[in-house]
Parts: structure tokens; C-alpha cells; sequence
């Protein structure tokens, strides 16, 4: 008798074990039904890093199964939105474009997502605050941050004695001189440091890596353009075609023509054709994985001689991430957005892999990041209160178009008088953010 | 008698109206029906996109909330303020009044030549021809990659011969002088239209002019040129058209020239108009606002403006071509 209620009790452990188990493996099966999908602008090797993270959210949460695209630019992420048929979470390199998601409601609201899960938008420094906002409505999170600092070569400053990297405008021009070697023809060899506007990310031809290096400032209280008004716009430009007219602007031309592309292997800087550069925090994977045995140091990018004070500083952008109108799965969406954007695990995970800088104050100091010294000058100019991202405006980035189309002009010595030019360009500048706001106020 | 045959044939007669009317119906609903994928086709992918492109120019719309009617706005921006359309008009008739007619002469000169020749025509129409099969951004591409100022073999053989090359598309003055060398390379199409066009004129023309003693700069003069001009107005009309809507090859060369050719997601950098905006034509402007900026509303009315200029040199060439086009068989 025994031994039979034994048996029975035994059958009914296995029965109810199996019944669990199959109740679980369909759960799992039911909800697996539920697939999120989120958009993401990496491709390659990085893409690769996302859906690593990705995966162990998706191991860990049954009821949902993420499915990753990657290779999404702004305009796959607009068609989607006005089509209806939307991804259910959707990240941007273009944070500038934050402007239109957030005013038009393409991106929802997160507001109540945080109200309701008692989150502070407090935990992201203040520049990533900024740029995953427009007028305060918040319909992004910050994920991930790109970061500028400066790279040098430590072999050829060895070789040209230079004992350490340089920490002013004057400074880096007289390096820049140093290590800078001419072809017989007088054609450029090794550039020292190239400044031409368009050349690589660090010179992007609307200034936004320089300007937070001059503290320059684009906007008046009014919130006017204010480039001709704050002097550090002139100082900027004036130090950056000196140095183009030292080397020769048809020189500068010919030796970036003959530059490989700077997402290549043989980016100037990896194959020593180049000594000093101002680039994002990216370059330290793309250097492990492309050229380990590069002997390169960083630091941040030296500033304005008459603003020392702002050493340590750099431009800072990032991506952001958002659940755009008409999702399906919301909830799972915010689920999935919270989990990568405040948990200080995938922001950390997601940061060795593809060396970005985490974007939580916590995450910053996470022990999980991998220490690395070029990495760690990185994470010190993303905390530093003068560092500085780009306007947000309700025209995205077009007064960057603007200043560009007056920037390159100024260095190929066709824009005339600087100040006249700048009072045009703010004029320019102004009227473009009143058409875009419909007549509004800039 | 006469009565009788008028009352009995006023039904007949009746009968047969409504029977001609019935044909004339069933003919109508025929053409209606083999026209109908035209008419569809033509209503929505020209006749409501340039209707909705009209009321989209009054209205701010950035593609993402409903347009907002804000009048005449966006055409005062347009006439008065915008900094990069006067230099995009620029650039754009710079291509017009250029590229077009070095289209146009390297065409008919190619076309000539093949026609006069007299071996291996097959091989030289081929050759020439060959070029308009290739698509625009790989030509662009390739074209990008001969001209580099630095390891193109372009000028690696000119540095050779002692020559110190251009920097092309580097350059704003080389940029669209690169461009139109690409457009020559690829102009097969109208290449082969003037190609039929010379072999279609009649022989007999070419005979009595030579009885009469003229030479062959005169035939060309007084014999082809008549003979073909109707084709030279075509070829003339749609290049110009073409030109104006020209944006393919000018994106391309831009962005891999500027050698920021980005990661995929990447739109940061705005490299249209590569170098120095001379390379931002009238086309590249529009879809900068319309498609980077999102600025619909401005970029249906710089759209709307294209349309009435395009419309205005069409009707413009074709009334000033009455003079120079001969049509074979026309009474004046």
C-alpha cells in the first residue's frame, strides 16, 4: 500500500513536472508569437555587438522575442512611421533630428513610461539630457555616446621630440608643423595634424567638434544665431585656415583625395600618414581590430589659447533611442527601452564591444567596463561639464548646412571679410529656423 | 404617299440613331477600357502627386504631422531668403547651357562618324553605346575613382607627362567640367537616336546636292542638318529636361569625393554640394530639404517652381524651334 501511494505520488511529481514543463515550453512557444523589432543604424561588426545584448534580454524574457535590423538611416525611420508600419523600438545616429520626432509626435511621449516606473532622466549627464529632448518633451533616451578627443601617434612625437600631447591651438599648430613631412615635389607625406574642413569626422564642416574646444557659442540669450556676436567663432576659423594655408589648400586637397575612407582599414591616422587627429571614441575599436600594434595615445583635444580653462572638454553626440507612434507592443517596447538605456549591464556590455561610452553616470564607472587606457580619456570628457553637443532647433541640423556651406568657403579663401560673413550667416541662419518653425520664433 | 413614307420611316430612322448611339457608346467604353491603365496610372503617380505637391507648397509639413497651411510662406523663403537657391540655379545653368549642348554636339559628332564608317560599324555603334548601359552611381563611381587627384591613373599618366592634373571633383571648378566628361561617356541613348535619324535621310537629297557642286560641310549644312533637325529638337528638349532634374550622379560623386562616405545609419555629415556647393544643383537642394531636413512643405515649393520652369523652356525651345525645324512633308 505503501509503496503504491509512493509510486502514486511519485507519478504525480513526474505528471506535474512534465505538465510545468510543457506549460513553460508553451508559454515560451505562445509568446515567442510576440516578436519586437528594433531598428538600428550599426551595421558590421558593431550590429553584431547589438544583438549580443539583445540576445541576453531576449534569453532572459520569454514572453517576448527581439528581432534586430540593422543599417537604418532617418529615412527608412520617417517612410516607416507615415506608413503605419512601424518597428517597435527605433534608434538614430541623428540626434539632431530629435527636433522632429519629438514636436510631430512621430516618437512617443516617454513622459509617462517614467512617471510610472518612477525613473529620473537625472541619471544621464546633462548633455545627453539635451539631445533626447526638444522643448522639453522627452521622446528619446540617450544610448550610447560619441565622444571627441584627440589621437596622436606616440612613435613620431618620440621622433620629433615632442614629450607630451598639446594642450592649445598654438601648441598643436607648432606639433602639427613638427611632424608634418613634404615629398620632394612638395607634396604632402605625413600631414602632422590637417585641419581641413571635411577630412574625417573630427573636422566636420560645421564646426561641431571645434566649437565646444573655442566655447563657442551659437545662440544669443534671445535665441538668435549668434556667430558673429561671440568672437571665439572668428579665433576658431582664423586659426583653422592659418594652418591650411601653411600646409597649401591644393596640398591638403590632393592628400585627402588620396586618404583612404575613414570607416577603412586604411584610415591616414592607423597607417601612420598621419600624425594628430581629433576623433571620436570609436577609433579605439576600429584601431584593436584593424591595426593592434599601433603605438597611439589619447588625451583631449587641446583648446582655444585664450580659453584654457576649458581642457578636458570635447563634443558630444549620440545616439538615441525611442518607440515611435503606432507600435504595436508597447509595453514590451518600453520594457526593452528601459532595460537598454538605464541598466548599467547592457549599456556597459554594449560599450566594450563596440567602444562607445556609456551614457548613465553609473555605467560610467561600471566595473564591468573593460579598462583601457585610450578608452578611459573618453568616458573623463564625456563627464566633463564643458563639454557640449549641437543645438537642438525644430530644423534639425540645417543651420549646420549653413555654417558649412560659409566654412569651406572661408578656408578656400572665397568668403571675403569673416565678420561680414558671419553677420550674414547668423542673418541666414536666423530666417531658416523661422521657416522651419512655419513663422515662429526661432 | 409621301406622308405615308415619312411617318414609316421616322421610327426606323429614330431606331437607327439609337443603334449609332449604342456603337458610339461601346466604342467609347472600349477606348475607355484600354486607356484605363494609362488614366490610372497617370492619375495617381502625376496627377494627385502634382496636385497634393500645389497644396503641400502653402503648408509646413515635415512628413511626420499633418501640413499646416501657412500661405504664401515657403515661396518667400524661397524668392528671398533662402541662401542656397541662387547658387543651386547657378549650378543647374551651368549644366543647361554647358553639359547640355556638349551632350548634344559629341552625340551627333560620334553619330557621323559611325555613320560614315565603313568597317566595323557594329563594333564602333557598341563601343559608343556601351557606356548608357552602365548605372549612373557605379559610372559615377568609377568616374570618382579614374579622376582622383592623388592615386587616380588619370593623373598619374598626366604627372607622367610632366602635367600637374586637376583636382576634379575635389575641385568647384573642376567638379562640374567631371561631371559633364561623365555625362559625354555615357551618351549612347541619344547617340543612337541621332545614329537612325542621319541614316533615315534621303539619299537622293545628298545626290543633288553633290551634282550641284557642294562639298561636304555644305550637304552637312543644307542636307543633314534640315533632314534631322526634328531630332536634334527632341534630343535638345529632353536633355535639357534632364538637366534640370539632374541628381543621381551629382549625390554619388559628392559623397565619395568628399571621401566621408559614412557608416550606413550614419547622417550627420551632409556632403551634398561637395566641394564648396558647386556640385548642389537645383534637384540635390530639393531632396536636401524635403528628405534631410524633412521640410516638405519648402521642398513641394521649390518643386512646384522646377515645374513651371521646366514647362516655360520647354514651350520656349519648341516655339523658338519653328525656325530651325524642318519637318518632312510640312506645309508652312
Amino acid at each position: 500500500m505503501r509503496r503504491g501511494v509512493i509510486a502514486a505520488i511519485a507519478l504525480a511529481a513526474i505528471l506535474a513536472a512534465a505538465a510545468g514543463a510543457t506549460a513553460r515550453s508553451a508559454a515560451h512557444a505562445g509568446t515567442k508569437a510576440d516578436t519586437i523589432t528594433v531598428w538600428v543604424g550599426w551595421s558590421a561588426r558593431e550590429l553584431a555587438g547589438f544583438k549580443k545584448v539583445v540576445a541576453e534580454y531576449d534569453s532572459k524574457h520569454p514572453d517576448v522575442n527581439v528581432k534586430v535590423v540593422g543599417g537604418i538611416n532617418d529615412d527608412k525611420i520617417t517612410a516607416a512611421i507615415r506608413s503605419g508600419n512601424v518597428p517597435d523600438v527605433v534608434s538614430s545616429f541623428t540626434s539632431a533630428n530629435v527636433g522632429s520626432y519629438c514636436k510631430s509626435g512621430a516618437w512617443v511621449d516617454l513622459k509617462p513610461f517614467l512617471s510610472k516606473d518612477h525613473l529620473d532622466v537625472n541619471v544621464f549627464p546633462k548633455t545627453s539630457q539635451y539631445y533626447t529632448q526638444y522643448n522639453g518633451k522627452r521622446c528619446a533616451l540617450p544610448f550610447l555616446a560619441d565622444v571627441y578627443g584627440f589621437y596622436y601617434n606616440k612613435k613620431m612625437f618620440q621622433a620629433a621630440g615632442i614629450k607630451s600631447p598639446p594642450k592649445t591651438m598654438s601648441e598643436l599648430t607648432a606639433d602639427a608643423k613638427k611632424l608634418t613631412k613634404r615629398n620632394q615635389n612638395g607634396s604632402l607625406k605625413v600631414v602632422g595634424y590637417n585641419p581641413f574642413l571635411g577630412f574625417y569626422a573630427g573636422n566636420a564642416p560645421d564646426l561641431s567638434a571645434y566649437a565646444p574646444l573655442f566655447g563657442a557659442k551659437y545662440t544669443d540669450a534671445g535665441g538668435h544665431s549668434a556667430l558673429s556676436k561671440d568672437p571665439a567663432w572668428s579665433r576658431l576659423l582664423k586659426w583653422q585656415k592659418n594652418l591650411v594655408d601653411w600646409y597649401g589648400y591644393k596640398n591638403l586637397q590632393k592628400f585627402n583625395a588620396g586618404a583612404a575612407d575613414e570607416f577603412s582599414a586604411s584610415h591616414a591616422f592607423e597607417i601612420g600618414k598621419l600624425a594628430m587627429m581629433i576623433d571620436g571614441e570609436w577609433r579605439v575599436a576600429f584601431i584593436q581590430a584593424e591595426h593592434p600594434g599601433l603605438a597611439y595615445a589619447t588625451a583631449p583635444a587641446p583648446v582655444d589659447d585664450a580659453k584654457k580653462n576649458l581642457y578636458g572638454a570635447g563634443y558630444v553626440n549620440g545616439t538615441i533611442i525611442g518607440i515611435p507612434k503606432g507600435v504595436k507592443h508597447k509595453d514590451q517596447a518600453w520594457a526593452l527601452l528601459k532595460y537598454l538605456t538605464f541598466n548599467a549591464h547592457p549599456l556597459a556590455q554594449f560599450s566594450n564591444l563596440i567602444r562607445n561610452v556609456p551614457t548613465t553616470k553609473e555605467s560610467l564607472n561600471s566595473k564591468e567596463i573593460k579598462p583601457d587606457a585610450h578608452f578611459k580619456t573618453f568616458l573623463t570628457i564625456f563627464a566633463n561639464p564643458s563639454s557640449k553637443t549641437t543645438p537642438i532647433t525644430a530644423a534639425g541640423n540645417a543651420y549646420g548646412t549653413l555654417i558649412q556651406a560659409f566654412a569651406v568657403k572661408w578656408q578656400a579663401g572665397h568668403a571675403g571679410d569673416l565678420h561680414a560673413g558671419l553677420q550674414k550667416l547668423d542673418k541666414q541662419i536666423d530666417a531658416q529656423l523661422k521657416q522651419a518653425q512655419a513663422g515662429g520664433v526661432p | 404617299m409621301t406622308e405615308t413614307a415619312v411617318t414609316a420611316g421616322a421610327p426606323f430612322t429614330a431606331e437607327r440613331r439609337r443603334a449609332r448611339h449604342r456603337a458610339a457608346w461601346r466604342r467609347r467604353r472600349l477606348v475607355l477600357m484600354l486607356m484605363s491603365p494609362w488614366i490610372v496610372g497617370f492619375c495617381v503617380f502625376f496627377g494627385y502627386p502634382l496636385v497634393m505637391s500645389v497644396y503641400l507648397s502653402f503648408t509646413h509639413y515635415d512628413l511626420l504631422s499633418s501640413p499646416k497651411w501657412i500661405g504664401w510662406a515657403n515661396y518667400k523663403y524661397l524668392f528671398t531668403e533662402d541662401p542656397q537657391v541662387g547658387p543651386a540655379v547657378r549650378n543647374t545653368l551651368w549644366l543647361i547651357l554647358i553639359m547640355v549642348p556638349l551632350q548634344v554636339l559629341f552625340a551627333f559628332g560620334v553619330a557621323t562618324m559611325v555613320a560614315r564608317a565603313k568597317r566595323g560599324v557594329g563594333f564602333f555603334r557598341t563601343v559608343f553605346y556601351l557606356p548608357a548601359l552602365a548605372p549612373p552611381v557605379a559610372a559615377t563611381m568609377a568616374f570618382v575613382y579614374l579622376l582622383n587627384p592623388a592615386t587616380g591613373p588619370v593623373n598619374v599618366i598626366l604627372g607622367h607627362l610632366g602635367v600637374n592634373g586637376p583636382l576634379w571633383f575635389q575641385s568647384p571648378q573642376w567638379s562640374k567640367p567631371s561631371l559633364t566628361l561623365l555625362s559625354i561617356w555615357g551618351v549612347g541613348n541619344l547617340m543612337i537616336i541621332f545614329l537612325a535619324a542621319i541614316l533615315d535621310a534621303p539619299q537622293q537629297l545628298y545626290e543633288s546636292a553633290e551634282l550641284d557642286g557642294a562639298g561636304p560641310i555644305q550637304r552637312m549644312r543644307w542636307v543633314t542638318l534640315p533632314t534631322i533637325s526634328p531630332v536634334i529638337l527632341f534630343s535638345v528638349v529632353i536633355s535639357v529636361i534632364a538637366a534640370m532634374q539632374y541628381f543621381t550622379q551629382a549625390y554619388v560623386a559628392a559623397n565619395i569625393a568628399s571621401g566621408q562616405a559614412s557608416q550606413a545609419g550614419d547622417q550627420t555629415v551632409n556632403n551634398l554640394g561637395y566641394p564648396e556647393g558647386s556640385t548642389l544643383f537645383y534637384p540635390v537642394l530639393l531632396y536636401q530639404h524635403g528628405f534631410r531636413f524633412f521640410n516638405m512643405g519648402y521642398a513641394s515649393a521649390l518643386s512646384v517652381l522646377l515645374l513651371i520652369v521646366a514647362f516655360t523652356v520647354t514651350v520656349l525651345i519648341i516655339r523658338n524651334s519653328r525656325r530651325w525645324v524642318h519637318y518632312a512633308g510640312a506645309v508652312k
